[in-house]
């Protein structure tokens, strides 16, 4: 155990103002962890130059919930509501990429059947939606287009309402188990899915008509806060932030799980690298995303929800209650877990916000040794200083609006 | 009763901590602060569909010195409860408390050396709501069970800020006593 | 690719990779800790391999395990080659009396934060890292709480239970 002596604190001092050689002074102004536009409880230490900011340094931490180390005490799927709760925007997502490690792990991504791979999909595309819709409504009400917000949320509260009738709850669903689904989707769900590819497309249009020709929002957005190609895949930059300075990786493309090649769908790829071009690849992907959606829908296989792997997988409930076999198997999964052999595997998914990884380190016992997340916020936000140093302190919120990120992922 | 025969129309009696409760009730102030998931359900309560501005609280303040409520929504991590502290002995009296969720009452599901296991801990709490997050319409029950609550107190009790229970959390103070 | 890789880094490296690990078809090498970083720069800089993308930094605690001896600790570097759409990893162990590692953030920006995260989690330090600071737990913290004797529910600034176990610092911001 380290002493103290060797913890410098991050907490950084400051005065307010700060005169440097030559008579130039600079004022340090700190911004959070209680401000509206942080999107959360991120705070920014910036030294400013009037209205310039001369260097920007965040400290995060203030939401460091320990879920890694909680993780660490659970049974494989014990630990899975907690994935729920680090990007609250798009808890599919991250359902999905826990789960597909740990199927890694065991080696049955093979028996995992054709319908839950469809529905994991459909439910992860309808997830990024969700996700790029709070952010739409948040980005706008911090560049002042207060309607977006309420906008957003209108058409969030109908993919909700989808998550609520499959798992039962809107927000924290852990929907996907290890090994396919907590069960099969309900008569209604075709309806409302139906409801929301009618409706949406039709909304986004009528976003886009308020915000991409807006004349307030174009001088907010164009060329501010960019990014080149080559330092975003420096800075480790994922997702649509990548994209929209030009660079086409995409893990659903480049790395494909859960059936995603036999869907099509378009990629798009920003050309500026400044807050326009992340807005307008956001909401070209939600538009892809309601074209896979769609195809999801329209095709969706018939068959179980839930792979046959004794032992590891919950049988199906008929089995449990008419089988004395599956009721062993019940009993057993449900009070000791299954077993995962030794090893350690990292597996990628594109979830809203960027490449979110979950690094599964087995020792082969029935919980995990250690479970890394690969956070796509917390790389991308660490971009933010090189983004907004020298621009207006006003571009500070563009910025982090644009990068799209949330504090219970990056602080986990 | 005789007196309210005998006073001109238009005027009604009343005592002066149903009137003050009935002001304070009906205009309070929420300050804009969200922590975690629960921040999330928060947002949705003053949006769209569920739209609390029909109680009288959509003006959420961003600075607390404006606010009268704070909605504690999400985990409270031990680098984040000074800072919350602070926020709340900037609000002016008299304040209210919600704490949303079960991490914010409780700790959640998250009992770990990274999360306070209730914010009870470091600020007085008025309603506790359960529920992982708890639903936009369990917020407004909340509310409207705070409201209730403010419909009960008077203006000859103690400001709230003396009575806090979070100072039994200090440890130093609590040694210091022993 | 996987063979390209393979001799790229035999030819250049020789005995500096240790071993080679395929886990469900992920591929791993086993390097000494102390050349990382030329290994990963000269992966960086050939134009055919091009792995540019450092993906992740995490390590793994081994405490309590039978193959502790081997090391503790085993970092693990995820790189990708956006150009070959290929990924892999590079993985060292390291004792904990030397928990030491060359630091990465010079040639990757995003290294700078993932390697705090390790320091402060983990307690591996990074030789030449410009700013080896905490940056997710609380300042008053002593200690890094991903290590396996590290206790879960032990709340260092002390707010509830167990408050007693804990020396009060006199100077605590808490008040």
């Amino acid at each position: 155990m380290n002493t103290q002596a060797e913890h410098k604190p991050s907490s950084v001092e400051f005065s307010d103002v700060v005169e440097h050689d030559g008579g130039r002074k600079t004022m340090t102004l700190n911004m959070g962890p209680q401000h509206p536009s942080t999107h959360g409880v991120l705070r920014l230490v910036l030294e400013l130059d009037g209205e310039t900011v001369v260097s920007c340094e965040p400290v995060i931490g203030y939401l460091h919930t320990g879920i890694e180390k909680s993780l660490e005490s659970k049974l494989y799927y014990k630990a899975l509501p907690m994935t729920d709760r680090m990007d609250y925007m798009s808890p599919m997502s991250n359902n999905l990429g826990f789960c597909l490690a740990i199927e890694k792990l065991l080696d049955i991504e093979e028996a995992i059947p054709a319908r839950a791979k469809w529905i994991r999909v459909l439910m992860a595309e309808l997830t990024r939606i969700n996700s790029h819709l709070v952010w739409l409504g948040t980005h706008a009400i911090d560049l002042g287009a207060m309607s977006m917000f309420l906008y957003a949320f209108r058409d969030r509260e109908a993919i909700l309402d989808i998550y609520e009738i499959v798992s039962g709850q809107r927000m924290m669903s852990s929907y996907f188990r290890v090994g396919g689904l907590m069960d099969d989707v309900p008569k209604s769900f075709h309806k409302s899915v139906r409801r929301i590819l009618t409706e949406l497309p039709k909304r986004i249009d009528e976003y886009e008509d308020l915000l991409t020709n807006n004349r307030i929002w174009q001088m907010r957005t164009i060329g501010v806060a960019k990014i080149s190609a080559e330092n975003a895949i420096n800075g480790g930059l994922t997702g649509s932030s990548l994209r929209g300075s030009g660079v086409k990786y995409d893990v659903r493309k480049a790395f494909p799980y859960s059936d995603y090649d036999k869907f099509d769908f378009k990629v798009p790829v920003g050309e500026h690298g400044d807050v326009f071009s992340r807005y307008q690849v956001r909401m070209y992907e939600m538009r892809e995303s309601l074209k896979i959606v769609q195809q999801a829908l329209d095709g969706l296989p018939e068959g179980p929800i839930r792979a046959h792997v004794p032992g590891v997988v919950l049988p199906p409930k008929p089995d449990v209650l008419s089988k004395m076999e599956s009721l062993i198997y019940h009993f057993k999964i449900i009070t000791d877990g299954f077993k995962v052999p030794r090893g350690s595997v990292y597996v990628p998914i594109e979830s809203g916000k960027g490449e979110i990884g979950f690094f599964i380190d087995s020792d082969g016992t029935n919980v995990p040794n250690r479970v890394r997340v690969r956070p796509p916020s917390f790389v991308n936000l660490s971009a933010l200083p090189s983004m907004v140093e020298g621009s207006l302190v006003s571009d500070v919120v563009a910025a982090i609006g644009s990068l799209d990120i949330v504090l219970g992922e990056i602080d986990r | 009763m005789g007196l309210e025969e005998k006073i001109p129309e238009g005027i009604a009696l009343t005592t002066v901590d149903t009137m003050v409760n009935w002001a304070r009730k009906r205009s309070i102030w929420p300050l804009g602060f969200g922590l975690a998931c629960c921040a999330i359900e928060m947002m949705s309560t003053f949006a769209s569909r569920f739209d609390v501005s029909r109680f009288g609280m959509e003006v959420m303040r961003s600075s607390p010195r404006q606010a009268d409520l704070i909605i504690v929504s999400g985990r409270v991590t031990q680098k984040m409860a000074p800072v919350l502290r602070k926020l709340y002995e900037q609000m002016p009296d008299p304040k209210w408390v919600i704490s949303m969720g079960a991490c914010a009452s409780c700790g959640g599901v998250f009992n770990n050396y990274a999360i306070i296991q209730g914010v009870d801990r470091v600020v007085p709490v008025d309603i506790y709501m359960p529920g992982c997050p708890p639903r936009p319409e369990q917020l407004i029950d909340g509310i409207l069970k705070l409201h209730a609550k403010i419909e009960k107190e008077s203006l000859r009790s103690k400001p709230k800020s003396t009575v806090t229970r979070a100072q039994s959390t200090d440890a130093t103070s609590k040694k210091a006593e022993a | 690719m996987e063979d390209k890789l393979r001799t790229f880094l035999k030819d250049l490296f020789g005995e500096k990779i240790l071993s080679e690990y395929t886990h469900r078809g992920q591929l791993s090498f086993y390097i000494q800790p102390q050349a990382l970083r030329e290994i990963a720069v000269a992966l960086k800089n050939d134009s055919d391999l091009k792995f540019d993308f450092l993906t992740d930094i995490t390590v793994v605690d081994h405490q309590g395990q039978a193959w502790e001896k081997d090391g503790r600790f085993e970092m693990v570097y995820i790189f990708l080659s956006l150009k070959n759409t290929f990924q892999f990893m590079l993985r060292a162990k390291l004792p904990e009396n030397a928990a030491t590692m060359p630091t990465l953030s010079k040639d990757w920006a995003c290294a700078n934060w993932l390697e705090r995260e390790v320091w402060d989690l983990m307690g591996i330090k990074f030789e030449g890292h410009p700013e080896l600071t905490k940056i997710l737990t609380v300042d008053e913290l002593v200690g890094h709480p991903l290590r396996k004797d590290f206790g879960i529910t032990y709340e260092m600034p002390q707010f509830s239970h167990n408050s007693d176990e804990i020396e009060v610092v006199p100077d605590n911001p808490h008040h």
